[in-house]
């Protein structure tokens, strides 16, 4: 029977005003909870791209795929749950850490390879980049000292290989007032 | 060329074959009302925007092109709202455009600013918000393009109105839209082609599952030519009606909630379906766990995330009916499928004897009768206009459509208030055809101010009011459901040959099956729109019905036989 599992998927999607509204509002009409959602440019002008992580049956994942290439802005999309990939997330974690504490944090950071990127008199804020699973590892050994204030990106994710996602679109033309918009 | 925005408004409408729009004016949209004079467009003043974007509606599906209304910002565009959610339901192809703010007030909660392009974010195909005079044309455009290509949705334009003032040396639009992420023709796998052949050469009890998508892709045609090489016989959905000839031997009616007994027990006895541009809506399937076990499914369709998203399918079939339609009829074997068909048959005896017809005369008026004679009267060639409720169902029970787009229904939304204004719709796009509007008393009266809007354009519409003094269809769950417990149904109405008369039209009062040939004949002979008020049977329901949710051959059916105790139904 098919299970829902935790689904990666990849969207290209023109980098216009509202898009990003359109791709929230259809998973929400469609009572799916968005487990981490994000979105930057791209090295090519006027497109973003967003990585998008929720709950999902084998179908559900295909009609969401189906779904976001309705979207008239989409421009490619691949869900990559079973695809080598590699996969990113980056927390700021603010941790209580006074002298006498301090140096118990930091070696446990080197451990992660985590970075201070602040130090306070009674806190130290950390850089960790790498899988959710990891984040979490430290989150863990962290947590005795008490954490003040956590931030995540959310997972950015990109297949293993040379192969080249935008190559599968055509790039975004300059839109003119003669032209329209071809 | 200088032009302000306002007029290339309308210059690209003209360009895209705009002859006439549906709207009401107000601030936001001033410049480009102001400009409309200048060019051979008809405006259609509506008395509310609801009904503005029924008539561009009703003008799709009667036309098959893309409809237009045009509203003022807040208000206006709001008021828009039930109509382009009645478009998106049933795939509709209308272009929205409305006035906005300008654009430095954006956001400011300005007098009558609305963010309208988030509120029809989840019923718009797609929407714009326009904010330089450079980008009118192309977005009109591009908006245009995607309402009619792919599967066809309402797209609204909201325009602010400093956009509409500015003005541009315009050159018109040349060439082929491009988006770059839109791709609305898609081809099937020829494999996947190949497997269906195989499937529908095996079956033994196929049936053809005929929706929307038969009419839209303009594929009556191609389906009449793949029935008559494969023999199968054709079901068809409320809105498939009329993409299959209802005369044609093969031609079961409709299936789901109200369908005939024989449609759906057939379906649930069939090793085959093929859905051909339908989408399995749970008014159509009744209990998804129970429904039609036994057959492998073949599903057509243009909008890939339909398929497997209600039925599991066996071969999905992406792309135009049409054209899939054209790939499948050289492979399939020529059959004649006798046994099946001597079998369906079977099951459609036993549902004649309970038919309403059969009922020993007794001074009613029953609205099936209504429905009934007005098919015969018509010669099954009217265009019909239905509203939402029980006459709907014996509409598509008793009017028979042997042609497309001439049933016009709300039928996704199921939107009380749609028949008046979309039959004016429809006026338009078939000036030829003669056209009845069949609506309830409690629809009727949700836009019955059209009426004034028919008056002053001198439009010709028949409006056959289904006068049960009841919501009725909501009166017969009640009865069947709720223990009879009437609770806000019974409705008290003006009467509707005065309000006709009030707007300088004919109103006709029915009260027996035989003064309905008279009130049509006279209907017809009357210049301008005229209301017919059938008063007929009270506590009639609708049969057979597969209360929500039962199995698909778990319906009620009307207590038999009625030809032998002449009781009432
Ligand atoms: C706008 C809207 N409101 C409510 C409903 C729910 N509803 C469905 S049928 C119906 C009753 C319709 O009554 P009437 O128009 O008199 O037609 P009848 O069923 O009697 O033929 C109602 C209230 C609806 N479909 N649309």
């Amino acid at each position: 029977m098919d299970r829902p599992i935790l689904r990666t998927f990849i969207a290209y999607v023109e980098d216009r005003p509202g898009v990003l509204n359109r791709v929230a509002s259809l998973f929400r009409r469609r009572a799916y909870n968005i487990e981490s959602l994000s979105v930057g440019r791209t090295h090519i002008a006027g497109i973003s791209r967003l990585t998008l992580v929720l709950e999902a049956d084998e179908d559900g994942a295909r009609r969401l795929e189906a779904n976001l290439y309705k979207l008239v802005n989409t421009l490619w999309v691949r869900d990559v749950t079973h695809t080598a990939s590699v996969a990113r997330d980056l927390a700021l974690i603010k941790v209580k850490a006074d002298a006498t504490s301090r140096a118990q944090v930091l070696q446990l950071c080197e451990v992660f390879r985590a970075r201070t990127v602040d130090v306070a008199p009674e806190a130290l804020t950390i850089e960790i980049t790498g899988t959710g699973d990891k984040i979490e590892g430290l989150l863990e050994v962290l947590r005795p000292f008490g954490i003040i204030e956590m931030v995540r990106t959310g997972m950015i994710v990109m297949t293993r290989g040379a192969e080249e996602a935008e190559a599968r679109f055509d790039s975004i033309p300059v839109r003119t007032a003669e032209n329209g918009a071809s | 060329m200088k032009r302000t925005g306002a007029q290339i408004i309308w210059e690209v409408l003209v360009r895209e074959g705009v002859d006439v729009v549906f709207g009401y004016p107000g601030g936001a949209i001033m410049p480009a009302y102001d400009t409309i004079l200048g060019y051979p467009i008809r405006h259609v003043l509506v008395r509310h925007e609801q009904g503005a974007s029924h008539m561009a509606d009703g003008y799709a599906r009667a036309s098959g092109k893309v409809g237009v209304c045009v509203a003022t910002s807040g208000p206006g565009a709001t008021n828009l709202v039930t109509g382009i959610a009645t478009a998106m339901l049933d795939s509709s192809p209308i272009v929205c455009i409305t006035g906005q703010v300008s654009s430095k007030l954006l956001g400011t909660d300005a007098f009558q600013e609305t963010d309208i392009t988030g509120v029809t974010l989840p019923i718009t195909k797609h929407n714009y918000l326009v904010t330089d005079v450079q980008d009118i044309a192309p977005t009109l455009r591009e908006a245009f393009y995607i309402a009619r290509s792919g599967r066809p949705g309402p797209v609204l334009v909201d325009i602010t109105k400093d956009a509409q003032q500015a003005s541009i040396d315009f050159e018109p639009p040349k060439g082929e839209v491009r988006l770059p992420g839109y791709r609305p023709s898609q081809h099937a796998v020829q494999t996947d082609i190949e497997k269906a052949i195989d499937l529908i050469d095996e079956a033994e009890r196929p049936l053809i599952l005929a929706g929307q998508g038969i009419v839209r892709a303009e594929a009556t045609r191609e389906l009449l030519s793949f029935v008559e090489k494969t023999g199968i016989p054709v079901a068809s959905t409320l809105l498939g009606l009329g993409g299959f000839p209802a005369t044609h031997p093969l031609s079961l009616g409709m299936m789901g909630m109200h369908g005939e007994a024989w449609v759906n027990n057939a379906i649930q006895e069939a090793d085959l379906l093929i859905a051909l541009g339908m989408r399995f809506d749970d008014r159509v399937t009744g209990n998804l766990k129970t429904y039609a076990v036994k057959a492998k499914k073949i599903h057509v369709e243009i909008d890939r995330s339909e398929i497997n998203k209600n039925v599991k399918v066996d071969v999905g079939l992406i792309g135009d009916v049409r054209d899939t339609l054209l790939s499948l009829i050289p492979g399939c074997k020529q059959r004649n499928r006798g046994p099946w068909v001597e079998r369906i048959n079977l099951l459609k005896g036993d549902s004649a004897v309970r038919d309403i017809q059969q009922l020993p005369y007794n001074d009613k008026l029953y609205a099936a009768h209504v429905m009934h004679d007005l098919w015969r009267l018509t010669d099954g060639k009217a265009l019909v206009v239905t509203d939402v409720g029980q006459h709907q169902m014996w509409e598509a029970q008793y009017y028979k459509h042997d042609h497309p787009r001439k049933l016009v229904t709300s039928g996704g939304l199921g939107t009380m208030g749609f028949a008046l204004p979309a039959a004016i719709g429809a006026r338009f796009a078939k000036p030829e055809d003669e056209i009845w509007v069949v609506v309830g008393d409690g629809g009727f009266q949700m836009t019955a101010c059209e009426l004034s809007t028919c008056a002053q354009e001198g439009l010709k519409v028949h409006v056959a009011v289904i006068n049960n003094g009841y919501l009725g269809m909501v009166r017969q769950w009640q009865e069947f459901f709720y223990n009879r417990r009437y609770s806000a149904t019974p409705m008290r109405s003006p009467d509707f040959v005065k309000l006709a008369e009030a707007h300088g039209l004919t109103g006709i009062r029915v009260t027996k099956r035989e003064e309905i040939a008279g009130a049509v004949e006279r209907a017809r002979a009357t210049p301008g729109t005229v209301v017919v008020d059938f008063r007929v049977e009270q506590e009639d329901s609708v049969y057979p019905m597969v209360p929500a949710g039962a199995d698909l051959n778990d319906m009620i059916r009307r207590p038999s036989p009625i030809v032998e105790t002449g009781e009432d139904p």
